[in-house]
C-alpha cells in the first residue's frame, strides 16, 4: 500500500529549496484565500515537514486522490463554483500543497517546480505593485535555484543560488527584448470571469451625510495628471465627477444620463490640455477638469457635462483631455432639465424652507440669493470636521441650524437643498478638488481623501454656475487642501499630514517611482507600445516588423549571452596563439621548431643561435612553459605572454 | 513515448546514418561545438507548454506583470540552452585505465575528462549499455568515471560507443554527445571450477631441471613456524593470505608442469579447453610452481610469476584456434 524507498532518492537540500519556494510564492495568497484553505495548506506542509524529517513514506495514492476531492468540494462549498479567476486560483494553491506530498520522483519536482510559476504568476491578479514584482522575482529565484540544485544535488547549496541567480540575470536582457517588442494585443481574449474586477474605492453615484468622508480616510490615489504647462493653482482645480440631481431628503442620486453631441459650452480663454492616468475604480467617470470640451474617442460628455467611458474602467487607463477653466455652461437647461433641478422631497426640513423663501421675498433675482446664500454660510461659524454628528429626517435642518458641523457633503446638500426651496435650479456635483504636485517628477496626484461635493446652480445670464459652499464656509479647504482644513487631531493617514516632511519626501519618491512603474510596466499596452516604436523611427510598426525585430534582437542577445558564457574557452587558446606565433616569428628567421621538438629543448636549441634576444625566448618559454603545463593559468600572465611575443624581434 | 522517440531519432538512427562513426577513436577526443547535439527533456517541453499558458493568461487579464514573469521564465528556458550545452561543450575525453578480467566478471572501463576551460562542469552522465556514471569536472581539474561493463566472451572487449550527457542547469535541455575512446578489456577465459589436480606426469619431470638449482621437491604449504628458515617462506603466496607460509619439499626432484592443449581429451571442447588451462595456470601460480604453456602455434617458456602468468592466460585469452 504505502510503497518506500524511491522518493529517498531525492535530494534533501535541494527539495528543502523547492518547498521554500512554493511557500514564498503562496505567501501572499494567503491575504485573500478562505480560512481554510490557509489552514490546510498549513497543514499539509507540517505533515510533510513531519515525513521528512522522520523520514517517513509518502502518504499512499488512494488518500491523496481523497483529499483532493475533499478540497475540491471545499472551493466549490466556498465559492458556489469552480470557474472563475479566485476559485482557480484557491484550488491552484491547494494542488501545490497537495503536490508537495507526492513528490517521488524527478517528474514531480518539475510539476511543483511549473505550479510555483502559475501561482506567482497569479499573484499578479491581486497586485502588481512594485513589492509584488520583487518578492515574485525572488520566487522564482528560489524555485529555480531548486531546479538546478536537482540538477547537481552534490555542489553547496548557495551555488544553487548563484547558478540560477545568474541564469535570471541573464534571461532579463530577453525578457526585456519581449517585453517591449512582443506584439501585444489587447485583452481579454474571452469573457472575463464576474469575479475579476473586485471592488475598489472611489466615488459612487449617490451621496448621503458620511459617505464622501468615508473616503477621506484612504490616501489611495484615484488618479494622476500630468498637465502640460504648470498645473492651475489648487483652488481651481475641480474634477468633475456625477452630478446628483435627485433628492429623497437623505441621499442624493445622479440622474437619468443624456449623452448630447451638440453640448453648448462657450469658452473663453487659454485651455489647459492634460494627461491623466486613471486607476480602475469600475466606474466609467473620467473626472475632467471643469469644464472639458475634449474627452478621449473611448468616452462621451453628457448632458450634464459628466464624462463617461462607453466601458467602465477595470485597468490603469491612460488619456489626453482639454479643458477649459473659462466657461459659460449652457447645455443641459431646458424646462424639463430646469424642473428637475427644483425638485425637492416635500414635507421635510421646515426651517431651511422659510429661510429659503424669506430669501427669495427680499431678493431681486437669483443670483442675489446666491449671493445672500454664500453670505449665510461664511457667517455662520459652521465647523469642518470628519466626524459630524449624526443627523435625523430633517437633515438640512439639523446641519444649518443645530449641530453646524458637517463635511462637504452636507455643505453641498444643504446649498442645493436651500437654492431649491427659493426657486433657483440646483444641483449636487461630486468629484475631486486639488491635488498635490509631485516634485520629484512633476506629475499632480489626486487622492481618494480629496474627493467632493460642491454646488451648481442655474443663472440666466450665467449659465450652470460653481457654488462651493465648503469654500465659503471653510475657505481654507480649497485653498490649501483637507489636512490644512480639518481640526488638529483629525484621524488621517499618518503620510497625509503636512508636519513630517521627510516622510513626504520620501513618500513623494516612491510615488514617483510607482508613477513610473505604472507609465512603463504596468500600462505598457498595444497604444503605448505603438507609441515607443514610432518614437524609435517606425513608422507603420505592425506585428510583422515587431517579429523580425524581436526575431533579431533576441538572436543579437543571446550571442552575446554565448559569447560571454564561452569566455573561458577563448582563454585557453590565448596560450596557444601566442606560442605559435613566437614560432613563426622564429620560423621566419630561419629557425623553425622541429616536429617532435618540446618547447625548453627548442629554447635551449635557439637560444645559442640568437644571443642578442637570447634573454626574451628564455622568458617567453619558461612563461609558456607555466601556462601550458603548469597547474593554474593567471589572467595577468596571459596578458604578459601576448605583450613578450609581441614584441619578440628574432 | 516521446522519450523513445527521441531516443530512437536522435541517439540511434541519426548518428548511425548521419554521421557513420563507429571507428574507435584513438588518443584525446575534443567535444567540439558540432559533436554536441542538443535538444528539450520531456520536461522542457512541459516548461514550454507551460509557458504557452502563462502569456494566454497575461494576455486575457492584461497583467503586465504576468507578461514580464512569463517573459523572464522563457528567457530562463532559452537561456538554458546555452548553459546546458557550454556544460558539455569543449571537454576533453580520453582513455584510462582498464584491468583485465576472466570472462563473466565486470570490466572497470575508466574515461577520463579533462575540463581546460575556466568553470566547472557538473552532472556529467556516462551511459554505456547497461552502465551508467556521472562525475562532475571542476575547472582546470581532470574527472574520471568507472564503467562497469560485463565481459561475457574471452579476447579483447572494445569499449563500445559511449554517450555523454548532461542535463544541468535546470533539467529542461539534455545535451549529449558519442565518444568511443580506443579502449579494451583482455577477457581471459573463464578458469575450469572442476576440482582437478595439477597434471603431474612423468614425462614432465627431470629432465628440464638445471643441477644445483638449490630447490627440493616442492610438496606444499605450511604455516611457517619460528624454526622454518626464511629461504623457504614462499613470499608471493603468504601475499596472498593471512599467514606466513612455507614451502615444504619431498624427497621428489624440483619439477616443472607444461600445460598442453594436447594433454587434453581429444574430444573435449576447444573453449573448455581454455577454461581448464587457465584454472591450471592459476593453480601452478598459486603454488609457485614453475610451468610453461603449449598452445597450437604458441608455445610460452617455462617460467614463474605475476608477469608469466598474465602472459599465459593472455595467450588463452587471444587464442583463436
Amino acid at each position: 500500500m504505502v510503497d518506500r524507498s524511491p522518493e529517498a532518492a531525492l535530494p534533501a537540500l535541494a527539495f528543502a529549496v523547492l518547498v521554500a519556494g512554493a511557500v514564498l510564492t503562496a505567501a501572499p495568497h494567503t491575504l485573500w484565500l478562505p480560512w481554510w484553505v490557509n489552514v490546510a495548506a498549513g497543514a499539509l506542509l507540517l505533515w510533510r515537514a513531519a515525513l521528512a524529517l522522520r523520514e517517513h513514506a509518502l502518504p499512499p495514492r488512494w488518500l491523496l486522490v481523497l483529499l483532493t476531492l475533499v478540497t475540491a468540494v471545499g472551493v466549490h462549498f466556498s465559492y458556489g463554483r469552480f470557474m472563475g479567476r479566485d476559485p482557480g486560483v484557491t484550488l491552484l494553491v491547494l494542488l501545490l500543497f497537495l503536490k508537495l506530498m507526492e513528490t517521488r520522483a524527478r517528474r514531480d519536482v518539475f510539476v511543483v517546480a511549473f505550479l510555483s510559476y502559475f501561482v506567482a504568476l497569479a499573484n499578479f491578479f491581486y497586485s502588481q505593485s512594485i513589492q509584488t514584482a520583487g518578492l515574485m522575482l525572488l520566487t522564482a529565484l528560489v524555485t529555480t535555484a531548486a531546479l538546478v540544485g536537482f540538477s547537481a544535488p552534490q555542489r553547496p547549496i548557495a551555488d544553487y543560488f548563484k547558478t540560477a541567480g545568474r541564469m535570471l540575470a541573464q534571461a532579463g536582457p530577453v525578457m526585456l527584448l519581449l517585453f517591449f517588442l512582443f506584439p501585444r494585443v489587447q485583452g481579454p481574449l474571452w469573457g472575463m470571469p464576474q469575479d475579476a474586477y473586485t471592488a475598489v474605492t472611489g466615488l459612487s453615484d449617490t451621496m448621503s451625510p458620511g459617505s464622501i468622508s468615508a473616503l477621506s480616510m484612504s490616501d489611495a490615489i484615484a488618479f494622476r495628471v500630468k498637465f502640460e504647462g504648470a498645473p492651475p493653482p489648487r483652488n481651481r482645480l475641480y474634477w468633475r465627477g456625477p452630478v446628483l440631481s435627485d433628492f429623497d431628503g437623505f441621499t442624493w442620486r445622479v440622474g437619468l444620463p443624456q449623452l448630447r453631441r451638440d453640448l453648448d459650452l462657450e469658452v473663453a480663454g487659454a485651455p489647459i490640455d492634460y494627461e491623466v492616468t486613471m486607476e480602475p475604480h469600475n466606474r466609467s467617470w473620467l473626472f475632467p477638469l471643469e469644464m472639458p470640451v475634449r474627452v478621449p474617442s473611448t468616452a462621451r460628455v453628457t448632458s450634464e457635462y459628466v464624462a463617461i467611458s462607453l466601458t467602465p474602467i477595470r485597468t490603469r487607463l491612460r488619456y489626453a483631455m482639454r479643458s477649459y477653466p473659462d466657461f459659460k455652461a449652457n447645455g443641459g437647461a431646458g424646462p424639463q432639465d430646469l424642473r428637475i433641478a427644483l425638485r425637492l422631497p416635500s414635507g421635510v426640513n421646515p426651517r431651511a424652507r422659510a429661510l429659503a423663501s424669506e430669501w427669495r421675498e427680499s431678493s431681486t433675482g437669483d443670483s442675489a440669493i446666491v449671493r445672500r446664500a454664500i453670505e449665510f454660510f461664511r457667517g455662520s461659524r459652521f465647523e469642518y470636521t470628519l466626524e459630524p454628528p449624526v443627523l435625523g429626517t430633517n437633515s438640512v435642518d439639523g446641519f444649518l441650524f443645530e449641530t453646524k458641523q458637517g463635511f462637504c457633503e452636507h455643505f453641498a446638500s444643504s446649498f442645493v437643498f436651500l437654492m431649491r426651496a427659493a426657486g433657483v435650479p440646483a444641483r449636487v456635483v461630486t468629484g475631486y478638488q486639488g491635488g498635490d504636485t509631485n516634485p520629484v517628477d512633476g506629475y499632480v496626484v489626486v487622492r481618494q481623501a480629496e474627493a467632493h461635493a460642491w454646488a451648481e446652480v442655474w443663472l440666466s445670464e450665467n449659465g450652470w454656475t460653481r457654488v462651493d459652499p465648503t469654500a465659503a464656509a471653510v475657505p481654507i479647504r480649497v485653498e490649501l487642501g483637507i489636512t490644512a482644513a480639518a481640526p488638529a487631531g483629525a484621524p488621517f493617514p499618518l503620510l497625509m499630514r503636512t508636519s513630517m516632511n521627510w516622510l513626504k519626501a520620501v513618500r513623494n519618491n516612491w510615488e514617483a517611482l510607482t508613477n513610473q512603474w505604472n507609465q512603463w510596466v504596468l500600462g505598457y499596452n498595444p497604444d503605448r507600445q505603438r507609441e515607443m516604436l514610432s518614437w524609435l523611427g517606425m513608422r507603420e510598426p505592425s506585428w510583422q516588423t515587431m517579429t523580425v525585430m524581436l526575431f533579431w534582437g533576441v538572436a543579437g542577445a543571446l550571442l552575446l549571452i554565448a559569447l560571454w558564457l564561452l569566455r573561458g574557452i577563448q582563454r585557453e587558446d590565448a596560450v596557444q596563439r601566442a606560442w605559435l606565433r613566437f614560432c613563426s616569428k622564429l620560423a621566419r628567421a630561419g629557425l623553425a621548431r622541429a616536429g617532435a621538438e618540446g618547447p625548453l629543448d627548442y629554447a635551449g636549441r635557439i637560444a645559442g643561435r640568437v644571443p642578442a634576444s637570447e634573454t626574451a625566448v628564455r622568458a617567453i618559454v619558461s612563461l609558456y612553459v607555466d601556462l601550458r603545463y603548469g597547474p593554474r593559468a593567471e589572467v595577468d600572465s596571459i596578458a604578459r605572454l601576448k605583450q613578450l611575443v609581441r614584441e619578440f624581434r628574432p | 513515448m516521446l522519450d523513445r522517440i527521441l531516443q530512437y531519432s536522435q541517439a540511434y538512427n541519426f548518428y548511425q546514418w548521419v554521421f557513420r562513426r563507429h571507428a574507435p577513436e584513438p588518443g584525446v577526443v575534443f567535444l567540439s561545438q558540432r559533436r554536441v547535439y542538443i535538444l528539450p527533456t520531456r520536461h522542457g517541453l512541459t516548461f514550454g507548454a507551460a509557458i504557452v499558458l502563462m502569456l494566454i493568461g497575461s494576455i486575457n487579464y492584461n497583467l503586465s506583470l504576468g507578461y514580464i514573469l512569463t517573459f523572464l521564465l522563457a528567457g530562463l528556458g532559452i537561456v538554458s540552452i546555452l548553459h546546458t550545452f557550454r556544460n558539455l561543450a569543449h571537454l576533453y575525453v580520453s582513455a584510462g585505465r582498464v584491468a583485465s578480467v576472466f570472462a563473466g566478471d565486470t570490466a572497470k572501463f575508466q574515461v577520463v575528462l579533462e575540463n581546460k576551460s575556466d568553470f566547472d562542469r557538473h552532472s556529467l552522465e556516462f551511459v554505456c549499455r547497461e552502465a551508467t556514471a556521472s562525475c562532475d569536472a571542476l575547472a582546470r581539474e581532470h574527472c574520471s568515471v568507472v564503467l562497469p561493463l560485463k565481459a561475457e566472451k574471452r579476447g579483447w572487449l572494445q569499449l563500445e560507443r559511449v554517450t555523454i550527457a548532461t542535463r544541468f542547469p535546470l533539467g529542461l535541455m539534455r545535451a549529449w554527445s558519442y565518444v568511443q575512446p580506443d579502449m579494451r578489456a583482455l577477457v581471459y577465459p573463464r578458469p575450469d571450477t572442476a576440482p582437478l589436480p595439477l597434471p603431474y606426469s612423468d614425462a614432465d619431470t627431470g629432465d628440464a631441471v638445471s643441477a644445483g638449482a638449490g630447490t627440493d621437491d616442492f610438496s606444499g604449504l605450511r604455516p611457517y613456524q619460528a624454526s622454518d628458515s626464511p629461504r623457504h617462506i614462499a613470499w608471493k603466496s603468504s601475499a596472498r593470505s593471512e599467514l606466513l607460509l612455507t614451502k615444504l619439499f619431498a624427497g621428489r626432484a624440483a619439477s616443472e608442469l607444461w600445460f598442453e592443449w594436447e594433454q587434453l581429451p581429444a574430444n573435449m571442447h576447444a573453449e573448455a579447453r581454455l577454461s581448464r588451462l587457465a584454472r591450471w595456470v592459476l593453480l601452478a601460480e598459486e603454488s609457485g610452481l614453475r610451468y610453461g604453456l603449449k598452445l597450437p602455434g604458441v608455445t610460452v617458456p617455462l617460467a614463474e610469476g605475476f608477469q608469466h602468468r598474465e602472459h599465459c592466460l593472455k595467450e588463452l585469452a587471444i587464442y583463436d584456434g
